[in-house]
């Protein structure tokens, strides 16, 4: 029997693909489910450099000064001034050697990082129990310890990533070619 | 004709350096016979002859092997040092004992583990990983389903981005090699690779990197470049042989071999495809380390080439004049190990040692050399050198790049990161070693 050309071309198709695939199986088990990007929502919690991924809600520092000394004081100290965990204010010159320690306001280049880390990681003892208005205020509040922004300003999604952070062109990437 | 292999008599070849050193060659050359004496490093005191006889333990049954092998009770010193054994709410930090252990792999129970909050006690039969974002369809994985993909296994080392911070002091720390040097660890992972998973959700032309994130309490997350996740990474399952300890992110973590060990992420619960980084807090404040000037480097990534002696080294005091072998680790974020040079007169003449076979990519290489201990000061150096072509600074082109600390820092302290020069270990008359700079 002869196979009809249609079959042949599609055997050899086959074939060709089989030898195209860089991996020695040409299939894996597929048994990744499929699930919808709000049935991650729970989990979806960074926030990128411009504001993506940044929730309803706001803030001022007034807010965020009660906040911060109720549950933020114990461990980063008065306002800001560390404790059994770094500092989070004031700082150094960083030119003033290399063990310069890191402050929001002498390092840290985007102030969204302020608000990603505060809401997925922070109070230690109880991550991820503060509302996004706490976050929005508890950023806020950071934010004017540094002299960064002024008491009256307010921190939702629109106004934090337009925040300019004094170090933001402070850095060198170490290995360009491997950094997209 | 096959001869045996012996390490019982090293074949000389004559000295290769100054101070003592022996030509690598001595381990698999025949020529002249060399004293064949070995001597310890942990000899209490020498031996003597003495009329043998049984001992106690010889003389009855011993105790049955439980299900899960149990060490020595000799060897219950050999343990991690922790730097928050209460889990006080900051870092914890648990460093390998180089100095008590040799060959490649570091034991699961010694593996370092460094720590932001403790290990989450994660039922696997629960855990869920998710691959979403710049995909063509978001995923979720059991680990009931990974454990049907297809596995490797690899050799491979994981270096926190700060181990050997201490090096960075103006004046050598009193510490030994666990102290200095303790957060660096060797292990051969088993897992599914990440590219494999990513082709099945579809990556979107647009994704240039990814977060990896964890299930701990503080949901630790980095971002990484999508083309390091689709050249080597991994999401392992299994350390040497077993299940992934709980430290080291039990079910399952994220391997970026030779990229800093924070990138590894543990108990990995979500990969999120992204066209920018996320500047999660460890790349865009932790792990950037200031320069002499003010500027800082980001997105550091490798774990360059770096080697250190483990034996001898302070702790292992000489056990007078003879042949010792000098012994130690060498490994790379650029590929394999291809030479080590070994010193005894602190950096003047050199002498190549040998490497243990297998030389792996982006693992520990085992370097050894013998060495003719006179009973004289020596000052002992490696120096190792990767395929790629890179070599050890030396600790004064790393302080006049890098710079070093403005003052002494405790040996928990982490002043900068990425130190990878070499490391000084300075014998005294009376065999003592001490870390000095050299």
């Amino acid at each position: 029997m002869f196979m009809r050309n249609a079959e042949y071309l599609a055997i050899l198709a086959a074939g060709l693909f089989f030898l195209a695939s860089t991996n020695s199986y040409t299939q894996t088990p597929n048994l990744g489910m499929p699930i919808d990007e709000q049935d991650i929502a729970a989990w979806d919690i960074d926030i990128l450099p411009d504001g993506t991924g940044l929730p309803l809600g706001q803030g001022t520092a007034g807010e965020g000064k009660i906040i911060y000394e109720q549950k933020c004081a114990v461990c980063h100290g008065v306002n800001g001034e560390g404790g059994i965990s770094p500092a989070l204010a004031g700082g150094d010159p960083l030119s003033n050697g290399i063990d310069t320690g890191k402050t929001i306001g002498n390092f840290w280049p985007y102030a969204t990082t302020i608000f990603d880390y505060t809401r997925r990681a922070m109070p230690w003892f109880a991550p991820r129990t503060l509302t996004d208005n706490e976050v929005y205020s508890l950023t806020a509040y950071l934010l004017v310890l540094n002299d960064i922004i002024s008491d009256e300003v307010v921190m939702n999604a629109n106004t934090l990533p337009e925040v300019r952070m004094p170090n933001r062109d402070g850095f060198i990437v170490r290995f360009p070619e491997r950094t997209p | 004709m096959n001869k045996k292999d012996s390490t019982r008599v090293w074949k000389g070849l004559g000295p290769a350096a100054e101070n003592g050193l022996f030509d690598r060659r001595a381990f698999f050359k025949g020529g002249s016979v060399l004293a064949a004496a070995m001597t310890g490093y942990t000899i209490a005191k020498p031996l003597q002859a003495q009329t043998l006889s049984d001992d106690p333990w010889s003389g009855s049954a011993g105790t049955p092997s439980g299900p899960y092998e149990a060490r020595s009770r000799f060897e219950n010193d050999v343990v991690r040092t922790m730097t928050n054994p209460n889990g006080e709410p900051r870092s914890q930090q648990s460093r390998t004992p180089h100095h008590m252990l040799d060959g490649t792999f570091t034991p699961n129970g010694l593996h370092f583990v460094i720590s932001r909050s403790g290990s989450p006690d994660i039922d696997p039969e629960q855990h869920r990983l998710v691959i979403h974002g710049l995909v063509k369809q978001p995923l979720v994985f059991t680990l009931e389903s990974l454990m049907r993909y297809p596995m490797v296994s690899r050799m491979h080392f994981v270096e926190c981005g700060g181990n050997s911070a201490p090096m960075w002091s103006p004046e050598p720390l009193d510490a030994d090699v666990q102290g200095l040097h303790g957060y660096v660890s060797c292990a051969e992972w088993s897992g599914v690779m990440l590219s494999t998973l990513l082709e099945e959700a579809g990556i979107d032309p647009t994704a240039k990197w990814l977060i990896a994130e964890g299930s701990d309490s503080l949901a630790l997350h980095r971002s990484i470049p999508l083309s390091k996740a689709l050249d080597d990474a991994m999401i392992a399952l299994y350390q040497n042989g077993e299940k992934l300890m709980p430290g080291n992110g039990y079910p399952m973590r994220l391997l970026v071999p030779g990229w800093e060990g924070n990138m590894n992420v543990k108990w990995l619960r979500r990969i999120e495809l992204l066209d920018q980084p996320a500047m999660s807090i460890y790349e865009a404040r932790t792990y950037a380390p200031i320069l002499p000037g003010g500027k800082a480097y980001q997105f550091y990534f490798l774990q360059e080439v770096k080697s250190f002696i483990t034996r001898p080294s302070p702790g292992l005091s000489m056990n007078g004049q003879g042949l010792y072998e000098i012994s130690g680790v060498a490994y790379s974020a650029n590929g394999r190990i291809s030479k080590v040079l070994v010193s005894a007169d602190g950096g003047q003449t050199w002498a190549e040692a040998a490497l243990q076979e297998p030389v792996l990519s982006k693992a520990f290489t085992r370097f050894r050399i013998p060495w003719q201990w006179d009973g004289s000061p020596a000052v002992l150096q490696s120096r190792a050198w990767d395929e790629a072509g890179h070599v050890q600074p030396t600790r004064s082109e790393i302080v006049a790049a890098r710079g070093e600390a403005s003052r002494v820092p405790s040996l928990n302290g982490f002043p900068s990161q990425h130190y990878n020069g070499p490391t000084s270990w300075q014998i005294d008359q009376a065999g003592e070693v001490k870390h000095v700079y050299a």
